[in-house]
């Protein structure tokens, strides 16, 4: 027979075999042999070993399929039973999993937004493509033995730095070293936008994304580069490839280019446009290229270069081409490579210290650990004092004939199921939060949807919260003998409230802390702002014309403006009202101390500043346009009085020598109110005011009280374009520009309040945990306490005292921690507050109340039970 | 409740395990299928139709002798139960009770040689 020579196909037999059911092997087996001899004698041995595999493929059929997935769906049957019966738990008690899931769901948010914060501070500049090449030149200067480090550089260096070490350098590119405002215009369309004067090579090294043109668009000296923000503006959808655009009213620029804007978390956020450093440079004295130091210089190393190898290199590169005279600072050069840049650049003494910056990175980083860690705690309790009154179920269940094993897996599932939901209710938080959280925190971060390691921390957590939540009702009480339990209920030690109390009384004294630490900062910026600044911030404009149109036009603007009916005045001076720039010595007054030389902060007004900014006088007089003799006379403020120590100081004569400007003597005409022009903390500075007939570089108008700022501000508009055409009217209001000032202490304001709510909460969360503990083990005490005839208050002052001596307790410990942290922060302003007792008292009592108000609402359930329902079940 | 109603396939399977009596077994029905409808049919099919027949209750079967061309293993013998044969019998009886009421086949225009 030729069947002994032919065999079916081994393959198709195999993976007949691997999913068949066993007990239908045989025959199948048999047929298809049968088959395939049969075949085999009548036709081909191909034609039999293809028939065989048809065959074989034909009885992949749900019946003949081995039932390894019929075990598969026991499983998920118990699974699905173990999630049913998890849910019917939550759903039983509704208020309790709202709070428990909730509790966590909010930890979580915090911890993700905090996680967010973090993941944006640390990939600051990532954005730029040769960002592990890129480093800044710094330089460190020595004074009386202690080094100082600064950006500044002169800018003979980078031509130096490409001559001399081009074999370290890709790219060498010099900026000017500070924003540049400008006005930018498109005809009619004008704009005051801030951007950067620097060398060709920049945008290729910072790695700019271009939408139009190309990075190399900075070559000539009248082309620019625009953002695609900025662009959008002045040339709306069209190609601005090639348009004409003017700056300043000044150059003519052609736009070789427009990228995208740089994210927020760049360096180079600020930047609007990009001009070549040549244009900012025309017409410059080639006299200062080794001592103005007004370049910023960037370079991007070659791939091999190590920047510490580099620094070394170059450290001494400047000291030859200085003049002499000049070096005796010693300047030490150092390169600065970019992933520091943003954490690591508070240099103390020539080495980078702990920045600001980092020490946020750190705070809120442990403070993310830590609320991650309290809200994990609290859902363990919360889940582990409930978890109590199923010992009766698993008893049960034992009884039945469940396993250990099986329990355990049932408490972990419950509670990865539970996990799970917080983890989803805590994305949604987020997501709703994160705009508010990015104003607060000023920044533009967003959901990192599709970073794996998002995901993986955000599955890591659930795996370990369920692990820890679940690990004691699973693993305990799991372990108990079903006939003790289903006798006589849980006996367990009140020991075990121990550690509980502990976590009480921390999660309170942080709170309350925190409580106490966000009225203290309210009331400081309260305090703050009501100081006196000594002149009158509402309806006053402030702005600066960047256009030489209007030179030599200010008495035409005043007269068009004061026709408008709604200026009261204006005025022009030679710094903004906001700072306290323009500082200087020199001065010389009757019965001064020789050795004596304060810096004043001194500056340039017309005559019409004290009527525009209302200065309050304190003796003699403002300056006056009719008296030619006023424009060598001056006004002083208090505190500069106070220095001088003149009695009588109307009239006196002070002589001021500075260095860049010839000798000259001047008489005081009056003295003005201290007027708070840097920040509103410090204490102010002394200050001499000159009149002045040249043009100032800004412009402050003050609108008639009468008037209303938006009937004004159209009108004042008007009349500017009326005399300017060139420049846009972008004016700021002084009280706004004030109020800013305040920003960074309400953005700590604002978040201590926000972790104070969140502590509160998470405390009660704990408070509610160890009550409905403490509830649940007493239970039988309060039923027969209440047969014997205990009142309703009686049996919930019995629940309550306890937890209100924790929280005593915790007011102890809070009010000193609160008293030293808070005395430390204040210490750093000049201008603060007292902190006061009752701040305190009002912390703690309403921490007190919060508490008392959530054991309440246990006790008050255990008190008012009927004690026949927790007596009958003996 | 089972689907006790035939489908064509498997009045046909039925009707195959009835005429092979001792020799009903899944490769030998499939064969008797094919040479008596020539229509190609797998065995896995077969096997399919005479499992679920069984879950309704219309066959009965039992493991056989074993034999040589089977690589001595044995094979399942289907037998019919009595509900399959009144299955089998209601089924024709509907059809029958079908035909009378048509027609043609009243007239004596259509003949099967049923008279």
């Amino acid at each position: 027979m030729k069947s002994n020579k032919h065999t079916p196909p081994k393959r198709a037999e195999r993976f007949l075999l691997w999913f068949l059911r066993r007990d239908l092997v045989e025959e199948v087996l048999g047929d298809l042999d049968e088959k395939f001899y049969q075949t085999l004698e009548e036709k081909s041995v191909f034609k039999a070993k293809l028939n065989y595999w048809y065959q074989v493929i034909n009885y992949l059929r749900p019946f003949a399929i081995t039932k390894s997935r019929s075990i598969n769906s026991n499983h998920y049957a118990m699974f699905r039973n173990y999630f049913k019966i998890g849910y019917r738990n939550l759903y039983k008690n509704k208020g309790y999993s709202f709070i428990n899931i909730g509790g966590l769901a909010i930890g979580l948010a915090v911890a993700m937004l905090i996680g967010l914060w973090l993941h944006d501070e640390l990939s600051y500049n990532k954005y730029h493509e040769n960002y592990e090449h890129i480093v800044k030149v710094l330089r460190n200067d020595a004074h009386r033995g202690k080094k100082f480090t600064s950006p500044s550089l002169v800018r003979g260096l980078g031509p130096l730095f490409r001559d001399e070490y081009g074999n370290h350098f890709k790219h060498v590119v010099m900026v000017r070293a500070r924003i540049e405002e400008r006005v930018i215009a498109n005809e009619d369309k004008m704009f005051t936008q801030a951007g950067y004067f620097m060398e060709p090579d920049g945008p290729e090294m910072f790695g700019l994304n271009m939408i139009y043109g190309t990075r190399d668009g900075l070559s000539d000296m009248n082309s620019i580069l625009l953002s695609k923000s900025v662009a959008d503006k002045l040339f709306g959808d069209t190609d601005p490839l090639n348009k004409v655009v003017k700056m300043d009213a000044r150059w003519d620029l052609k736009v070789t280019g427009v990228y995208e804007d740089l994210p927020l978390n760049s360096e180079l956020k600020d930047a609007t446009y990009f001009a070549p450093l040549k244009r900012f440079l025309e017409g410059w004295s080639y006299d200062d290229v080794w001592t103005n130091q007004h370049m910023y210089i960037y370079a991007q190393l070659n791939p091999e270069s190590d920047p510490k190898e580099v620094s070394s290199v170059i450290t001494d590169a400047m000291l030859d081409h200085i003049p002499r005279g000049t070096n005796n600072a010693q300047p030490e050069l150092f390169l600065h490579p970019m992933p520091k840049w943003h954490l690591y650049s508070a240099f103390e003494n020539g080495t980078a210290g702990m920045s600001d910056r980092l020490k946020f990175v750190w705070f809120y980083g442990i403070i993310g650990v830590f609320v991650l860690l309290l809200a994990c705690i609290n859902f363990m309790n919360l889940s582990t004092a409930r978890s109590e009154k199923r010992s009766k179920e698993v008893g049960i269940r034992k009884s039945v004939g469940s396993l250990r094993k099986q329990l355990i897996t049932q408490f972990l599932s419950e509670s990865f199921m539970v996990a799970m939901l917080s983890f989803v209710l805590a994305l949604f938080f987020v997501y709703i939060i994160l705009p508010w959280f990015n104003d607060l925190a000023g920044k533009d971060m967003n959901m990192l949807w599709t970073n794996p390691w998002f995901w993986l921390c955000g599955i890591g957590f659930i795996i370990v919260t369920a692990l820890l939540a679940g690990s004691y009702p699973a693993f305990y009480l799991s372990s108990f003998k079903p006939v003790k339990v289903l006798k006589s209920g849980m006996a367990v030690g009140r020991s075990a409230a121990t550690p509980r109390r502990i976590l009480v009384v921390f999660q309170f004294t942080i709170s309350i802390a925190l409580i106490t630490g966000t009225i203290i900062i309210q009331q400081q910026i309260e305090y703050v702002k009501n100081r006196p600044v000594g002149y009158s911030k509402e309806g006053l404009i402030m702005f600066r014309p960047r256009s030489p149109e209007y030179w030599g036009k200010y008495q035409t603007l005043r007269t068009e403006l004061k026709k408008t009916g709604v200026v009261k005045e204006m005025a022009e001076a030679n710094y903004p009202l906001t700072n306290t720039l323009g500082n200087n010595g020199g001065f010389e007054w009757e019965g001064k101390d020789p050795s004596f030389d304060p810096s004043f902060n001194t500056i340039y007004v017309t005559h019409e500043y004290g009527k525009t900014v209302g200065w309050e006088f304190v003796q003699g007089r403002d300056f006056s346009r009719d008296l030619q003799s006023d424009l060598s006379g001056i006004v002083i403020t208090e505190s500069a009085l106070k220095l001088m120590q003149l009695d009588d100081p109307i009239g006196k004569t002070i002589h001021w020598n500075p260095s860049w400007q010839e000798p000259a003597s001047f008489t005081i005409l009056g003295v003005v109110k201290d007027m708070v022009k840097g920040s509103p903390f410090k204490p102010v500075r002394p200050s001499i005011i000159f009149p002045s007939e040249r043009d100032l570089r800004w412009l402050f108008i003050r609108v008639n009280p009468q008037a209303s700022l938006s009937e004004a501000l159209p009108k004042i508009e008007a009349a500017f374009n009326r005399i300017v055409l060139s420049a846009p009217f972008d004016y700021q209001f002084v009280d706004e520009l004030y109020n800013a000032k305040f920003q960074e202490e309400e953005r700590i304001g604002s978040l201590a309040g926000f972790l104070a709510v969140l502590a509160i909460f998470i405390s009660c969360l704990g408070l509610l945990g160890l009550v409905s503990y403490v509830a649940e083990q007493r239970t039988k005490e309060i039923g027969i306490r209440k047969v014997l005839g205990a009142s309703v208050t009686g049996i919930w002052r019995l629940l309550t005292q306890d937890f209100v001596t924790l929280v005593i307790v915790s007011c102890l410990l809070a009010g000193p921690i609160a008293f030293y942290l808070l005395n430390n922060w204040l210490q750093k302003y000049d201008y603060r507050m007292e902190i006061s007792w009752w701040i305190f008292i009002l912390a703690g009592s309403g921490a007190l109340v919060i508490a008392l108000l959530t054991v309440s609402f246990q006790a008050v359930k255990s008190a008012t039970a009927n004690p026949v329902n927790s007596l009958r079940n003996e | 409740m089972k689907e006790t109603r035939l489908g064509e396939f498997e009045e046909v399977i039925l009707l195959l395990v009835g005429i092979l009596g001792e020799e009903a077994y899944a490769f030998k029905i499939a064969e008797e299928f094919e040479s008596q409808t020539n229509r190609s049919v797998s065995i896995g099919a077969v096997h399919s139709t005479l499992n679920r027949l069984e879950d309704k209750g219309f066959l009965t079967s039992e493991m056989g002798k074993s034999s040589a061309e089977r690589g001595g293993r044995r094979k399942r013998i289907y037998t019919i139960t009595a509900s399959g044969e009144r299955a089998l019998e209601a089924s024709r009886d509907f059809k029958l009770s079908l035909w009378r009421q048509y027609p043609a086949f009243a007239t004596g225009k259509l003949d099967f040689g049923l008279k």
